[in-house]
């Protein structure tokens, strides 16, 4: 699945325009906890979290992530946003839950991490 | 041989993860492979979060050479109480900031223990921590 196939499986929509979105999402993860997902993420990951500061980037970026998606129409300030660009990190914004996310993006074909 | 050092200061939390970045730039134009690109880059954000999170500032370390990668941080203190307990999984100090960011957890340096080969700490109370943690180059 690729990041603009997610996009619209999530029902999302981008805040950081102009990255590319043909890149392949390769998992599927939520959690908040920083020190967990830095534990557990993956390359290629779509990341769920209603986090919104300067070291969701950092996190997602050292782990090579496909995605960020906030839930429930959550946005993120301009300057994470700006550092995201920087980055290569598509940040996506969705109205659905957390919850409605992980359902549709398990269903859709998108696995947990390997353990 | 690599040679790096970074001056990390308490609660720069808008600037956290950037020494990280810059380790795990370093390590891919040396080629290194990313099983242990990864293994480094996780032990490192925990180091540089520790001191960002908990301390009143520090130094961060990287050191290169043909078989091993050694991470190291020094801090100002305060030191850590019980260092046995400060290990285990889900125990935390962290306070009601760090935690609103997600922080806190109580994984920092048992995720740092688990991806490195060899994990060294001291800790002294009133004085300060230091964390060496090595990676062998696969």
């Amino acid at each position: 699945m690729t990041v603009q196939e997610l996009m619209a499986l999530a029902q999302a929509r981008e805040l950081t325009p102009g990255l590319a979105l043909d890149g392949g999402v390769t998992c599927g993860y939520v959690c908040d906890l920083l020190s967990w997902v830095m534990a557990r993420g993956q390359a290629g990951m779509a990341w769920v979290t209603v986090q919104t500061h300067m070291n969701v980037v950092a996190v997602a970026s050292l782990h090579e992530m496909a995605c960020v998606i906030l839930p429930d129409g959550i946005l993120m300030d301009e300057a994470p946003l700006e550092k995201a660009r920087e980055e290569g990190i598509v940040v996506l914004s969705s109205q659905l839950s957390a919850y409605e996310l992980c359902g549709l993006m398990y269903a859709g074909g998108l696995a947990a991490p390997a353990r | 041989m690599v040679h790096a050092e970074y001056d990390i200061q308490k609660g720069a939390y808008n600037s956290a993860g950037e020494a990280s970045a810059d380790i795990k730039r370093k390590l891919q134009q040396l080629g290194i492979s990313p099983v242990t690109l990864r293994r480094v880059a996780v032990s490192s954000y925990e180091m540089e979060m520790n001191i960002i999170i908990h301390s009143l500032g520090g130094t961060m370390g990287l050191c290169v050479d043909k078989d091993w990668i050694t991470l190291s941080s020094k801090d100002q203190g305060p030191g850590i109480e019980d260092v046995e307990l400060a290990m285990s999984e889900g125990y935390s100090t962290a306070d009601d900031d760090a935690r609103s960011m997600g922080f806190g957890a109580g994984m920092g340096l048992p995720n740092m223990k688990r991806n490195a080969d060899d994990f060294r700490i001291t800790s002294q109370l009133g004085e300060g921590t230091q964390i060496t943690i090595t990676f062998k180059v696969m």
